[in-house]
């Protein structure tokens, strides 16, 4: 399948092990991804805040292009979660706001440009490619299995909210990491915080609340028991990455929880070498959880046997969240 | 009275504030309307404070979410304007597919920056620094530059681990996460100009 | 009789204009309206045209009888209200001064014209086109019979909680029989479940059961527990109701409720409907000790006979020989005048919000888990402790609203929980004087004696935080200690976030329609609102009723309720049934389908669209029928048939049209045109 793909300035910077483990996988998933010709940064959050018109204007600039350049692909991909969000607010925005779609169209045309809301389809690659592939298909491409490994999911924010075209069942919910560590054989932690915020851009602003938040990821992650985390968000992955020796010194610990991109993990459980899939850009290294990778998990010590007198309150049911097929 | 008193300063006036009507809730939703896409539901709000209790910045804030929706309500615009709870929104959406009414709360925020910052509110504020040197190099470029937006944020701000941040820097740029010059875009001038228009819609708003 | 049976020619219509005080007059020219009809509409037949202050008061129906002998009037249009509110009012006055009920029609002109709009002109015009309208369909109006029937005297309450007890018990004592049917082995409902009961404190179990062996022992009321409606067909007065008898595998004859076989039964299973999950009981089974009736049901599925042929236990320890293992269902038939729906409600399923935690984090429960654990019946025999069964909770947080207010879940307040969080603040501080917090939106507690105790749960120094719950988290997973939950909420009184560590969390979860309640309402003919309640006839002044007659509803199945207000619906139901049962035969409204079997040519197209399965398909004359009593008239058959066979009474395609021509032969002004463009 053809895709037009819209890396933002993160996949070319900051995050290019997202980019290289994501092209390097792209054809074993049968994606053919074409990225937009000239586009512009999206604005983060930041140009969002200054201006309302022109910050939609931006955005819709990358609209237009990916209308220009679609040649039979309908669907614009995204994998900074951040960007996603911008595009697919805006294109939302465009076609329920008429005044909005007015004015933004207004000052397209200002460039020689025009979007007409609905030509274009965004989706977040993670909803790609758990909503349209599946992760069954992701199943049956692992060449090795990743057993052994204790991965933790992290999606942080914008992947899942506000979810602007309801791709997903819950957003505060969500199983579509999950279904890709299952898939890949490896060992699925459940990481309760798995959906809070990694502090977005307050590093710049206020750093030590941001090191507060990261530290509640971090610990979390190690009290969960998880080897490394997987995310989708570039912003996530750097203040998680990043900032982790600030956070240490702040809070008087010595965590070394390595975060990677989930392509990343999907490169590796499809037989892609380590540096191929970017692996060794992460400043807190993951050399020694990927040590775990092909060494055979211990069987599991049999449950010790119920006390006679157990006086515990049963637990209520919950539905199995995934497939059996994982 | 002398200044330096730990007894709070006198202050000369009556003893209740002076009636006054407070604005037509058709005027409020004028206003909601006018700085945010969509329908911002803002009609609905029920003072439940679920935005509050969500928000990971939330011990930063001068007033939660709840509360500035509360002062927009009362009139209370200069309040409002200054307050810091918009530029602390770090955008996780959470208030807003929390919100029991389905108040598009983050996109009010957005709208609350821009209007506080058109109306010279914010001076003196970090978070508008970092938008304004981000925002810099989108108009100068079309893409953004994060070694230039951290020099010339930090140059304002510092931040408060000089070294620690130093020490990061340096590792991401010896790992290829850094670039020394930005990327620009080859139709620059045709976004400048369609900023530029939109820009001009801007203050037809 | 005057000659009230023309059709055309010589018909002498009567107008009477309504003020309706000013709700009316003060938009519409209701002098204007009348005299434009008397001078306008002589052609049409009308003969006398008035307007006054209040037609519905005695002196407005007065001037209609008055002039019916009068002026030999044979037709009346009276331009007031919406027919819902007077129709029969004025029918009743028509009929009065002797002429058939049915030859009067009313035109709209309050809801329809002067509430809707502000423009006079405009109104006006209007109002004399709806009487226009009025006056062309009534001259086509013929004389109409009401239909009788008779009524059986047994009733059918289906749902054996507080609601259709009390409803049962009271048509009991009126001397008539009662067939009260319950899904679960024994009656009681959600209430025998309960603990303490606001705001009095009264110990749920203490003043249910002597109810609910009442109705065990009355010699009017027949038992039908573990049993299902199958199906319903009928109308007011005659009934036909199928109805599965579970298989019990208990002979209830020989059965003498010993509780054998309960002791004896070897296998534990956790009970999900009585102990809501958070106890056990045994595969052979009554809920609970006060069970009525008190034999037991043997459960199937996890029978060990039924999975592995052996075991037999209960067999061989019952001394009367009432186990019956080879037991079947068996379906019976019931013949009743009166149904009365006390049908219930479900919990939110508090997994649906998955923030809170509850299936994940050992110490949140839900109000109704925590119901039992406070019961000294029980599982933890009343002591209220975290989930290993044995730690009391030093300090407890209750939730308010959890799926409710909420429009991702359900948009109503439930009622009873911000009472229910209250008792259970009391309950908590008494026996364990934890500290107590309750995180509310706003505090209703609007009823007899709940604000009172709001007061005195106050008193006793529980926390009260104004705010809705963001989220609850493990503590152990950064900054507090393991299996200690935090609340993380705006305290909106203060403005600031505040994270409150508690040891256990109750979720107050809302009521909810019963899932298969849509299928309920299918099966008796009756509608449900938008959130899934069953819908009352009128939402004030026929709470109890429902669009179709003799199926009642009572208790929660209408809506959230608390137990003093599902036993006044019960009572009330009981009421209507009884006054219906003691008028032995009743009239039925005349406007209803027929079909012309002439026309018919046996599509069958109208039979699966009435909603009250009145059509019925004739295979010897390969014609559909109209059953006249089920036939609510409510015209769907109408609009349907594709041969135009079916014709309502009272709307022929005949009036229907006269009263658009009527309609349309007002012109229409030009400043009103003129209006509607701008």
């Amino acid at each position: 399948m053809k895709y037009l793909f819209y890396p933002g300035c993160s996949l070319h910077g900051t995050s290019s092990a997202y980019l290289d483990s994501l092209l390097a996988i792209q054809g074993k998933l049968g994606l053919e991804f074409t990225e937009v010709e000239d586009w512009n940064c999206c604005g983060a959050n930041e140009y969002i805040a200054l201006h309302r018109i022109p910050s939609y204007a931006l955005i819709a600039r990358n609209l237009a292009l990916a209308e220009q350049q679609k040649n039979g692909a309908n669907t614009l991909v995204a994998a900074c979660s951040a960007c996603y969000v911008n595009l697919a607010r805006t294109a939302k925005y465009m076609g329920t706001d008429r005044e909005l779609n007015t004015r933004v169209n207004d000052a397209l045309a200002a460039g020689d440009m025009h979007y007409t809301p609905g030509s274009v389809e965004v989706r977040h690659i993670l909803d790609l490619m758990c909503n349209k592939l599946g992760a069954c298909k992701v199943k049956k491409l692992v060449e090795r299995p990743l057993a052994g490994l204790r991965v933790a999911p992290y999606y942080g924010c914008m992947v899942l909210r506000p979810d602007p075209d309801k791709r997903w069942r819950d957003p505060e919910s969500p199983t579509a990491l999950e279904e890709l560590i299952l898939a890949t054989g490896a060992e699925l932690i459940d990481f309760p915080l798995r959906t809070h915020c990694c502090s977005g851009h307050m590093p710049q602003i206020n750093t030590e609340t941001s090191l507060d938040l990261i530290h509640r990821l971090v610990e979390g992650a190690v009290q969960s028991g998880a080897d490394l985390l997987i995310t989708t968000c570039p912003l996530c992955q750097l203040n998680i990455d990043g900032y982790q020796d600030e956070m240490n010194k702040l809070f008087g610990t010595s965590h070394k929880m390595p975060i990677l991109f989930f392509t990343q993990l999907l490169g590796l459980a499809f037989g892609l070498s380590p540096k191929s899939v970017g692996i060794g850009k992460e400043i807190t290294s993951a050399a020694s959880a990927l040590e775990r990778i092909g060494v055979k998990a211990e069987p599991e010590p049999a449950a010790p046997r119920r006390p006679p007198r157990d006086q515990s309150l049963p637990m209520p049911h919950m539905p199995k969240p995934y497939g059996d097929d994982l | 009275m002398a200044s330096g008193s730990p007894v709070p300063q006198e202050k000369v006036g009556k003893a209740s504030p002076p009636p006054r009507t407070p604005p037509s809730q058709a005027a409020v939703l004028e206003f909601f309307r006018a700085i945010s896409p969509g329908l911002p539901q803002i009609e609905f709000c029920i003072q439940c404070g679920s935005c509050g209790g969500s928000c990971p910045a939330a011990a930063l804030l001068d007033h939660t979410p709840r509360r500035l929706f509360a002062l927009i309500r009362a009139g209370e615009m200069e309040d409002v304007l200054q307050s810091n709870t918009p530029w602390y929104c770090v955008s996780c959406y959470f208030c807003m597919v929390r919100c029991p009414q389905e108040i598009h709360i983050t996109d009010l925020m957005y709208g609350l920056k821009t209007l506080a910052y058109q109306r010279g509110y914010t001076k003196n504020n970090k978070a508008t620094h970092l938008s304004k040197v981000f925002a810099g190099y989108i108009e100068r470029y079309g893409r953004s530059f994060e070694l230039g937006i951290a020099a010339r944020h930090y140059l304002r701000h510092p931040p408060s681990n000089l070294v620690g941040t130093a020490k990061m820097g340096s590792a991401m740029f010896f790992k290829g996460r850094l670039h020394l010059r930005p990327e620009r875009i080859n139709g620059l001038t045709q976004l400048q100009k369609i900023l530029e228009r939109a820009r001009e819609l801007e203050t037809a708003l | 009789m005057t000659s009230s049976n023309s059709t055309d020619g010589n018909v002498r219509v009567g107008v009477y204009v309504c003020h309706c005080g000013s709700n009316i007059a003060g938009v519409v020219n209701v002098f204007e309206v009348a005299k434009w009809a008397q001078e306008n509409l002589v052609e049409q037949g009308v003969v006398v045209a008035k307007e006054n202050k209040f037609m519905c008061s005695s002196l407005g129906q007065k001037l209609i009888e008055e002039d019916i002998q009068k002026e030999n009037l044979d037709r009346v249009v009276v331009a007031a209200c919406s027919p819902h509110l007077h129709e029969t009012t004025f029918r009743g006055a028509v009929s009065r001064a002797g002429l058939n009920p049915y030859l009067c029609e009313m035109a709209s002109i309050r809801e329809q014209v002067s509430w809707v709009t502000s423009d006079q002109t405009a109104a006006t015009e209007k109002a004399k086109a709806m009487v226009a309208g009025a006056v062309a369909r009534v001259r086509q109006h013929v004389p109409l019979e009401s239909i009788r029937v008779p009524i059986n005297s047994s009733t059918l309450v289906v749902g054996g909680g507080i609601a259709g007890i009390q409803a049962s018990l009271e048509i009991a004592n009126s001397g008539f029989h009662v067939y009260l049917l319950e899904r679960e082995p024994s009656i009681g409902g959600h209430m025998a479940q309960f603990d303490k009961t606001f705001p009095t404190l009264d110990c749920a179990a203490c003043i249910l059961t002597p109810r609910m062996s009442e109705a065990g022992m009355h010699s009017n009321i027949e038992l039908l527990t573990w049993s299902e409606v199958e199906n319903v067909e009928g109308y007011l007065g005659n009934y036909t109701v199928t109805v599965r008898k579970k298989a019990r595998y208990v002979d209830t004859s020989l059965c003498t409720g010993c509780g054998i076989c309960q002791q004896k039964c070897p296998k534990n299973v956790i009970d999900d409907q009585f102990e809501v999950g958070l106890g056990y009981r045994k595969a052979i089974y009554t809920p609970f000790e006060q069970a009525v009736p008190r034999f037991p049901v043997l459960d199937k599925d996890n029978c060990i006979f039924f999975e592995k042929g052996t075991c037999r236990a209960c067999e061989k320890f019952c001394a009367p020989g009432a186990i019956k293992l080879e037991d079947q269902d068996e379906i019976i038939t019931l013949n009743v005048g009166n149904v009365i729906l006390a049908t219930g409600y479900d919990m939110f399923d508090a997994r649906r919000i998955p923030r809170y935690g509850y299936g994940k984090l050992a110490n949140v429960f839900t109000s109704l888990e925590f119901e039992r654990m406070c019961n000294a019946a029980g599982p933890t025999n009343g002591a209220i402790v975290l989930r290993d069964g044995r730690t009391p909770a030093k300090s407890v947080g209750i939730i308010h609203c959890v799926g409710s207010r909420d429009h991702k879940f359900n948009a109503y307040c439930s009622a009873i929980c911000c009472m229910q969080s209250l008792k259970f603040a009391h309950l908590v501080k008494e026996r364990t004087g934890a500290d107590v917090y309750n995180f509310y939106i706003d505090m209703r507690t609007a009823a007899k004696d709940y604000d009172e105790f709001y007061q005195k749960v106050l008193e006793e120094g529980t926390n009260l935080i104004r705010g809705k719950v963001a989220e609850v988290i493990d503590g152990g997973l950064f900054d507090e200690k393991a299996g200690q939950l935090i609340i993380q909420v705006e305290d909106t009184l203060i403005g600031k976030q505040r994270r409150i560590p508690v040891d256990m969390v109750i979720l107050a979860i809302g009521l909810e329609p019963k899932q298969d309640a849509a299928n309920v309402a299918h099966q008796f003919g009756i509608s449900r609102g938008a959130n899934g309640w069953f819908t009352e006839k009128h939402p004030k002044l026929d709470p109890v009723a429902t669009m179709t007659d003799g199926i009642f509803i009572a208790g929660c199945a209408a809506g959230p309720k608390d137990i003093p207000a599902s036993v006044s619906q019960g009572s009330a139901a009981a009421a209507r049934v009884v006054s219906y049962i003691q008028q032995k035969e009743l009239s039925l409204e005349p406007v209803r389908a027929y079909i012309d079997a002439e026309q018919c040519s046996g599509c069958r197209i109208c039979n699966g669209l009435c909603p009250f399965h009145a059509i019925s398909f004739d295979e010897l004359k390969m014609v559909s029928e109209v059953h006249q009593a089920l036939c609510q008239g409510c015209g769907t058959c109408v609009a349907a048939c594709p041969a135009g066979a079916v014709t309502g009474s009272g709307f022929t395609n005949q009036q229907v049209l006269a009263q658009i021509e009527g309609l349309l032969s007002v012109p229409i002004h030009a400043d009103v045109l003129q209006a509607v463009a701008a």
